[in-house]
Parts: C-alpha cells; sequence; structure tokens
C-alpha cells in the first residue's frame, strides 16, 4: 500500500538514526579491529607496530579464557531463568484480585531504580558480609554458621544480586501481558475440567510466549555486559571473571590494549551468536 | 458469568502478595533505615530494626564531603538530555519502521540492537582519544551524547512496538482526507502514541541515571552525575555502613520517587509489543 | 519538595556563576584526582585554606582506590588532560616518569625544604633521580594488637615477633565463642590489596616473585610455604570470609574489636586509636611486622603522593598546591585543628623530630617499619626488580591481579594452594613472555 512517495520519506525518516548508530558501531569498532591486530602497550612507549594474529591467538589460549566465557553463560543463564520462571508467578499473583495491588506493584519494581553499583554495594557489605551482614545475624540467630557468601557462593550470590535488579523489569512486562489474557477462554477451560496446571500450559504459557522472549532478549543484551556488580563484591576472584571483566582486566589493568581489544572482538562474536541463536527463537514471535 | 471470587482468597492473595512485595523492598528500605543509625548501631547484633535513635549526622557527613547538588544536577541533565534527543532522533525512524515497513526492517531492528552488545570496556581506549580529540572529556554534552547513543536502539525497538499497535486505518482514513505526513504525524499519530513516548521516556530515563561505566570514566570534576557521587564512597575508613546507606539512599531516592509516581505511565507503554 | 528543588537549582546555578567569576583572574581553578582515603579526605575539607593563600581555587574528584588507578591511568596514557594533580603511589611514580608523563619536582621552593622528605619516600617516587611525585603520606606496614587480649592470653609481644610466635598468639587469643579472631589479614584479590600482602609477606620467607632472569618463582618451596603458612594460620584464627576482606573490611572488624592482631598499613595506627571510631581505641599495641629468621621482615613501603601530568597548563598553580598540601605548614594546620595523631604521617623527617608527635604511641614504631623496607633490596635472594610488595614494572598490576585472584581461590577452599600457584605460575610467565622479557 505504501506509495514510492512514503517510501522514500520512510527511508529519509530512518537515516539520522541509522547513520548515528552506525557511526556509532563502526568508529569504535573499527579502532578497536584495529588496534586487535598491533602490539599496543600504553606504559610501553603506545603501539609497537603490526603483530597480526598474536593478541587472539594469546587472548584464546590464556587459562582464563574458556572459564570466563563459561561463567559469562552461567550468569546470563541463571538470571534469565530466575527472572522468568518468578517473574510469571509474580505476574499471576499480582493479576489477582487482592487489596493494596499499587503498593505492592511499587514494592516490587523498586529494584529496578537502583543503580547496579549502589545494589553491589549494599548486598555486599549490608547483606552478605560474613560478620556484620544481616544474613549473618540471621543465620546466626537460628544457630547456623553464616555463610560467607561471596567467597563459597560467589556465582550464586552475583546471580541473586543481578536477577533482584531484574525481575522488576521481567515481572512488569509479564503483567502488561497477563493482563491482557482472555478471562472468558480461561473460564470455558475450567469447565472443560482442565486443572489449573493444564490451564497453565495449555492457555497461559502459549500466550506469554511474546512476553517471555521479549524479556530475554532485552535482558540478555544488559547481563552480557554486567560489570559494577562483579567488579565491586569479588574483583573477579571466585571463579566470578566473566568475558567483559576479563577484558577490562587486559585493558585497564594489563594495560594491555591490543590484548583487551582482541578479546573485546571475541566478546563481539560471543554476543552474536547468543543473538542468533536468540533470534531463532525470537524470531517466530517477533513477526516484524 | 463472572467468577466470584471469595473473601478468602482474596485475603490469601494480599497476604502472599504483600510479603512477597516487601522481601523484594526489603533491601531499600533497610538501606534507607540504616541511613539513619549511628555507625555503631548499623552494625549492632541483634539487627535493630525501627528503635534507634534516629540521626541525620550521615546525611551532614556525605552533604560536607561532597557537593550532592552538582551530581545530581548532571544526572538529570544528562538522563533527561539524552532520553529527549534519543526520543527525538528515534520518532521518526520508528515510525516509518512501523508504518513503512519493508523487507530489511527487521533486520535494521536486530542490527541496532546488536550494536548494544560491544562490551563497553573493549572500546574505552577509542572513545576516549575521540573524546580528547573533540574536547568532549568531562563535559555533560559529550556524556549525554554518549548515552542517547547507548539506549538509542532502545528507544527504537520500545517506539516501534508500540506505534505497531496504533491501527492503520485510522492513518489510512487521515490520508484520503488529504493530510500531509507533516499533519499525519503531528495530529493523528502523535496523540495516539504518546503513552508509548512516555513509557519509553520514562524507562530510558531510568537506564541513562543508572549507566555507570561512560559517566564514570568520561567524566572529571565537572560532568559527573550520581554514579561518580557514589563511587568516591564504595569503600571509606572503617566502620562505614550508616554512610555508605546515607550515600545510596541520596544517589537513588530522586529516581525511586520519579519511578514510583510515574509508575502507571510507565507501565501502560511498555508493552514492547507483548500484547497484542 | 518544591523548595528543595529550588534550592537545588539555586545553589548549581550560583556555584556554576562563582566559578565563572574566578576564571577569569589570575587564579585558577585546579582539578585533582585523589583516593578517598580519610587523609585525603581531610585534605578536602582544609582546601579553603590553600585558596585563602594563592587565591587557586581546587575541584575534587575522589574516587575508590581501584576507580581512581582505572581513571588517572586511562587519562595519562592518552594524555587526556583531564587532572592538573593526580593521586598516586609508588608503584605508578617511576613508571610514569621514565615515560616522561610527569612534571619534574626537583625544583620546588627552597622554603618547602625537599630535603626533609623522608629518603625512603623521596627513593621511592624518583626516577633516575628526579623526584616525580610529592609524598601526602607515608606508610610501611606494621603488627597492631590488642594489649588487654594480648595479657589474657598469658602472652607478650615482641618488638620485633617471628612468625612463629604470631601464629601462637593468635590461636591463643582466639574466642570464638565471643567472635573474637586472633588474626585479621587481607585475602582479598586485587595486586594492592591482598596481592600486596602476601607478596610482603613472601619476602620474609625468602620468595621471589621473580629469578634475576624473570622466570616467575611461584613453583618454588618458599611460595608454597608462605601460601601453606597464611591459610593454616587464618583456618585457625582468622575471621569468616577473610578472602573478601582487605584493607577496609579489616579496619572495620578490629575498630569493633574483633581481631586480636592485625597486620597492615601503618596508617591504620590512627584510625584504631580514635576514640570516635574505635571501641578499642586504647588498648592496642604496635610491634614491627614479622619476620622468619632469614633477615627480610614482611612490611611494605607506600606512599600515596601527588604529581602533575606533563602538559598541564597550570602547572605553576598545581605546584603551589604540592607545596602546600605536602609542606610541614599543612601538617601544622592539622595538628593544630584535629590533634598531632591524625597528621599525614611518615613522609616528612621533620615530623619525627617534633617532641609534639613523639608522645603519640604509634609514631616510633611507624618510623622504625618505613627505614627498615628497602624497595632496592627487598628480598633473600636476588631479585631484578625494585618495590616490596610489587614489582615496579608496567606488568606487574595486571599480572599480580591475576595471581591475587588465584591465592583468593586458593584461600576460600574452591582449589588448591598447589593448583593456584601452578596457574599463577603459568600465567606469570605468559605475561612475561608476551611483554618481552624472555
Amino acid at each position: 500500500m505504501a506509495t514510492q512517495n512514503s517510501r522514500s520519506a520512510a527511508r529519509l525518516m530512518m537515516a539520522p538514526a541509522v547513520i548515528l548508530l552506525l557511526g556509532w558501531m563502526l568508529v569504535p569498532l573499527t579502532m578497536t579491529l584495529w588496534f586487535s591486530f598491533r602490539k599496543y602497550l600504553p606504559l610501553r612507549g603506545g603501539d609497537q607496530g603490526w603483530v597480526g594474529f598474536d593478541n587472539y591467538v594469546r587472548f584464546v589460549s590464556s587459562s582464563s579464557f574458556w572459564p570466563s566465557v563459561q561463567t559469562t553463560l552461567i550468569i546470563v543463564g541463571g538470571v534469565l531463568i530466575i527472572t522468568v520462571v518468578f517473574g510469571i508467578l509474580l505476574a499471576l499473583l499480582l493479576d489477582q484480585p487482592m487489596w493494596g495491588q499499587g503498593v505492592v506493584r511499587i514494592l516490587v519494581i523498586a529494584p529496578f531504580f537502583v543503580m547496579p553499583t549502589v545494589s553491589a554495594l549494599v548486598w555486599k557489605n549490608i547483606f552478605m558480609d560474613p560478620v556484620n551482614g544481616l544474613f549473618a545475624h540471621l543465620w546466626k540467630f537460628f544457630g547456623a554458621t553464616p555463610v560467607e557468601w561471596l567467597s563459597q557462593a560467589s556465582v550464586q550470590s552475583i546471580i541473586m544480586i543481578v536477577s533482584w535488579q531484574w525481575l522488576p523489569f521481567a515481572t512488569l512486562i509479564l503483567l502488561t501481558a497477563v493482563q491482557s489474557l482472555d478471562g472468558e477462554r480461561l473460564e470455558a477451560s475450567e469447565m472443560d475440567g482442565a486443572n489449573p496446571l493444564q490451564r497453565f500450559g495449555y492457555i497461559v504459557l502459549p500466550h506469554l510466549a511474546r512476553a517471555i522472549t521479549i524479556v530475554v532478549l532485552i535482558q540478555t543484551i544488559f547481563l552480557l555486559s554486567i560489570f559494577a556488580e562483579i567488579f565491586v563484591t569479588t574483583g573477579g576472584a571466585f571463579g566470578t571473571k566473566t568475558l567483559s571483566y576479563l577484558i577490562f582486566q587486559r585493558v585497564l589493568e594489563s594495560q594491555n590494549i591490543g590484548l583487551g581489544s582482541a578479546g573485546g572482538i571475541y566478546a563481539v562474536i560471543l554476543a552474536n551468536i547468543v543473538a542468533i541463536f536468540l533470534m531463532r527463537i525470537v524470531g517466530k514471535n517477533l513477526d516484524a | 458469568m463472572a467468577r466470584s471470587i471469595t473473601t478468602q482468597r482474596k485475603t490469601i492473595n494480599t497476604v502472599l502478595a504483600w510479603a512477597i512485595g516487601l522481601l523484594i523492598f526489603f533491601p531499600i528500605l533497610w538501606t534507607i533505615l540504616t541511613s539513619f543509625k549511628t555507625e555503631a548501631q548499623a552494625i549492632n547484633d541483634p539487627p535493630i530494626f525501627l528503635f534507634f535513635d534516629w540521626t541525620l549526622e550521615n546525611y551532614s557527613v556525605v552533604q560536607e564531603r561532597s557537593n550532592y547538588a552538582r551530581f545530581l544536577w548532571n544526572s538529570i541533565f544528562i538522563a533527561g538530555g539524552s532520553t529527549l534527543l534519543g526520543v527525538i532522533i528515534a520518532i521518526p525512524a520508528a515510525w516509518s519502521m512501523a508504518f513503512v515497513p519493508s523487507k530489511r526492517t527487521k533486520d535494521i531492528l536486530l542490527w541496532m540492537l546488536s550494536t548494544k552488545m560491544l562490551p563497553a570496556v573493549g572500546v574505552l581506549y577509542p572513545i576516549y582519544l575521540l573524546f580528547i580529540k573533540f574536547g568532549l572529556l568531562d563535559s555533560v554534552l559529550g556524556l549525554t551524547i554518549v548515552i542517547m547513543l547507548i539506549n538509542l536502539p532502545i528507544i527504537v525497538w520500545m517506539l516501534y512496538t508500540y506505534f505497531r499497535e496504533i491501527p492503520v486505518d485510522i492513518l489510512e482514513a487521515a490520508r484520503m482526507d488529504g493530510a500531509s505526513l507533516k499533519s499525519e504525524i503531528l495530529y493523528v499519530l502523535t496523540p495516539m502514541a504518546v503513552p508509548g513516548i512516555a513509557s519509553t521516556l520514562l524507562l530510558n530515563f531510568i537506564l541513562a541515571w543508572n549507566e555507570a561505566f561512560w559517566t564514570l570514566n568520561l567524566t572529571a570534576a565537572k560532568a559527573g552525575p550520581l554514579t561518580a557521587f557514589i563511587a568516591s564512597y564504595s569503600s571509606p575508613e572503617g566502620l562505614f555502613y550508616a554512610k555508605l546507606s546515607a550515600a545510596s539512599t541520596m544517589a537513588i531516592l530522586p529516581i525511586l520517587i520519579l519511578g514510583w509516581f510515574s509508575q502507571k505511565q510507565l507501565v501502560r507503554g511498555l508493552t514492547f509489543g507483548a500484547v497484542k | 519538595m518544591k523548595n528543595l528543588i529550588r534550592t537545588t537549582i539555586g545553589a548549581t546555578v550560583m556555584s556554576l556563576l562563582a566559578s565563572t567569576a574566578l576564571a577569569d583572574g589570575h587564579s585558577k581553578t585546579l582539578t585533582i584526582a585523589t583516593v578517598n582515603n580519610g587523609d585525603m579526605i581531610r585534605m578536602q575539607k582544609y582546601t579553603d585554606d590553600f585558596t585563602k593563600k594563592t587565591g587557586h581555587k581546587v575541584e575534587w574528584v575522589t574516587l575508590e582506590e581501584n576507580v581512581l588507578r582505572q581513571r588517572v591511568t586511562t587519562d595519562i596514557t592518552t594524555k587526556g588532560g583531564a587532572f592538573d594533580i593526580m593521586t598516586i603511589g609508588m608503584y605508578e611514580t617511576p613508571i610514569w616518569g621514565k615515560n616522561g608523563w610527569l612534571v619534574s619536582l626537583n625544583d620546588l621552593s627552597a622554603e618547602y625544604d625537599a630535603a626533609d622528605i623522608l629518603p625512603a619516600m623521596k627513593g621511592g617516587l624518583s626516577y633516575e633521580g628526579t623526584m616525580f611525585a610529592a609524598p601526602f603520606y607515608g606508610e610501611s606496614s606494621m603488627v597492631m594488637y590488642r594489649s588487654d587480649l594480648m595479657e589474657k592470653a598469658g602472652m607478650k609481644m615482641p618488638d620485633a615477633p617471628t612468625w612463629e610466635f604470631i601464629r601462637k598468639a593468635a590461636a591463643a587469643m582466639t574466642d570464638r565463642d565471643n567472635e573474637i579472631n586472633g588474626i585479621c589479614l587481607r585475602g582479598k584479590a586485587g595486586w594492592g590489596e591482598g596481592g600486596a600482602f602476601i607478596t610482603a609477606m613472601s619476602n620474609s620467607f625468602g620468595a621471589r616473585w621473580f629469578d634475576e632472569k624473570w622466570n616467575a618463582q611461584f613453583d618454588t618451596e618458599e611460595w608454597k610455604n608462605t601460601l601453606t603458612f597464611f591459610k593454616g594460620m587464618m583456618t585457625e584464627s582468622g575471621p569468616p570470609g577473610y578472602a573478601t576482606n582487605g584493607f577496609n573490611e579489616n579496619l572495620s572488624l578490629f575498630q569493633q574489636g574483633k581481631c586480636g592482631m592485625w597486620i597492615d598499613a601503618t596508617v591504620a595506627a590512627s584510625f584504631v586509636t580514635n576514640p570516635k571510631d574505635s571501641t578499642v581505641a586504647d588498648k592496642v599495641g604496635f610491634a614491627l611486622a614479622p619476620d622468619n629468621g632469614l633477615g627480610k621482615r614482611s612490611n611494605w613501603l607506600w606512599a600515596w603522593a601527588l604529581a602533575i601530568p606533563a602538559g598541564t597548563k597550570k602547572e605553576a598553580a598545581a605546584k603551589e598546591f604540592i607545596e602546600w598540601a605536602t609542606s610541614k605548614s599543612y601538617i601544622e594546620l592539622v595538628a593544630e585543628k584535629e590533634g598531632w595523631a591524625n597528621v599525614p604521617p611518615g613522609a616528612r623527617t621533620s615530623l619525627y623530630e617534633n617532641p609534639n608527635y613523639k608522645d603519640i604511641p604509634f609514631a616510633k614504631m611507624t618510623l622504625d617499619s618505613i627505614l627498615s623496607a628497602d624497595p632496592d633490596n627487598s628480598t633473600v635472594k636476588p631479585s631484578p626488580y625494585v618495590g616490596v610488595q610489587f614489582a615496579a614494572i608496567p606488568e606487574f598490576a595486571g599480572i599480580a591481579t591475576d595471581v591475587s585472584q588465584e591465592f583468593s581461590a586458593a584461600y576460600a577452599g574452591q582449589q588448591t594452594i598447589e593448583e593456584a600457584l601452578a596457574k599463577a605460575q603459568a600465567l606469570t610467565n605468559d605475561a612475561m613472555e608476551a611483554a618481552g622479557y624472555k
């Protein structure tokens, strides 16, 4: 239906956003690519020339590489599972009639407004500290030995902190979807004798598929690059070094821009693999 | 047939939902409470919940150490400016994708999202060098641009999914009436899109407010927002739970209040096309 | 609410106006990056005194240590010019000075009396005879212990204890039921945190980072002994979760009375003896950091110092600031306002000759500790590097962060000491090879 005229107008209207993002992507990416093939050590006289694929080989052959990829996937996957599962349960609960629904919703979405740095600091010190933290007091009250959260259950602790931050987002989106659920269909199925589990499986879940997709997609983008939560809590120790944290160490602590840039390119590749994988699933639900 | 909801069931729902809500909110509540305690009370065993000597001392210590107003102002300016700028750029793009879709629309959208996946620290040096070159280091303008670019894909996408919900028939009718492209956007589309735009603005304001990598690494004394403010409290000396709580409260309270007051608008447009 | 917003905006506008008005005089506005340690925060309070004397204004960028490091390093290596003065340490100064990134401070005024700076500090902040950073405060490390608990345990702390004694005393002081841990030490990952401690400790066990040919030495018995002793002692007498404790966590524990002993920076002495923050202020004794009978003690040497990046347009004003902040008169200013115990320690000889300062309980032990650390000769066996708790080469920070992460994982029991050392050995050699040492 669109005319030739409106097509070119459409292109014109897209132009600013596309050009800006193209620039934002290409300029740093090109520079990163360039650096990744150079021996670039700022503390040793800067750019010392072409080294081919040395940086790439070195980055992958480092003993930290595969564990960091694994950690990244575990953290992203763990947070996704927790936020989606609890998000659905919470959304279904909040959709039920109750007193003070508005206030409860306010309470539930609050963590989303907290800066990652602040939430990491608060969790690490005020809650998870094995001596003075609130959890330690709680454990002692029940006669148990306080858990050393960040050293003994480090990855789990980080997943918990990050999930706490992202649960509100998942809940909000899923709640919007739950609210649009067709009540009559549910009732009809109830009368047909479907039990709650069946109703959930055959009606609710398919209806939420699209919303779940959105949650997974958006969160993955943000979770792949979580940084503050690790920097503040464990500093990359105890198996919590993600790929982006490893790159941070190479660029800023080792001051090896070439190596870090090669790592950056790997991270882009990993992100794109994850993205393609997601798109396969998402694509169906995202009929654009 | 209306489903009859028994009072009993409603009570169970209420109790359960409130319990979970309070559990989720508790870390924030506890932080706020701790900020009014003395350092000794903050680590008291057993913990004191409400019956302590409420004090504002921590706030005055934090205020004395740093100019909170300036950090707050920078945060408002950077988050607000970048979001507004982003929405202005994104509206035409999202409009054309939603109403004049082509075969490549979906690819462009996904590509836009993929630009968010480049790890920030990997491009720190390139961006830092560019900032020096253009004299943008430690400037609110520079940060506004960067944060806008970071959030632009999300903005475009949110607006796109929202615009797609708008029935095309109305636009066609307007076109039949001889409305120009400009008036089509201005008088027909915009009023219908307001909820979507509002929630896009809100969500991205929050994301921009909480961005902590670029705001920390591209600023010095002038343009640092609240993320830089909190970075100076990460590990102060000695007993610090109460002071940390005060600084944390100061950093999150503005956005928390904004979020609460506008949660209806936030939720209304936050569909991402999830509702059909 | 409305009023608050109005006040906030008003205050911001006013401060903007004020800074523009001042910008066009002879006076300059200096941007100074600094670390959020107590002494620096105190310095910010007295900035008015500097402005009054010189007319220059100061803008502070106060950051937590790790953030500060990444921030200033990015800026200096890219010649960003975001700061007029940077707060850096003994590790950065010689490396940056060698690269020509810092302004020489050899020409400070006669009145400043540069000769009064402790030679150990001056040496660590110079490269080939040129001083590139002026020490704001200097530190070594020493034992701080609870005299009451020591007495209760029926022991007496010598002035120069051995590690064996410390371990025995720690076990004797430990009282888990009352939450008293015999000893609190740093186990936190990071080269400046647990990495610094274990390196300084390893010196007294005869270990070293590199042999003369820059080969990593983590496969040696000495390193294994160091880690085994450390972990053994901490398991017996350390606090729970010590693998995540750094300086601040331990300070907090000690101030709450939960540590019998704490071996850490000498500057902490003024915090643990300050009755305002510390519940044990009047029960703290001091001793030299322990040794193992091999001729080297386990104390380090460090200074937080002010340096001017080359290329700043405000070099003269920046020098005026450094002369003010690291001068004798600044020390007197703080002494007058807050008492002698709170002046920045460890930088000037004259402070330790001052009769007022001699009464401070930790003054002598601090000076003795500083004087006994020798960066040029820190290990039992010869080593090719300068530095006590670090090796002053550009690659060290990156390597030591990785290594200390492996160590912390071993403290937490996620891997054995042997595994941690094997990984440390491999990654250090790998990084040194990449850097072209071999």
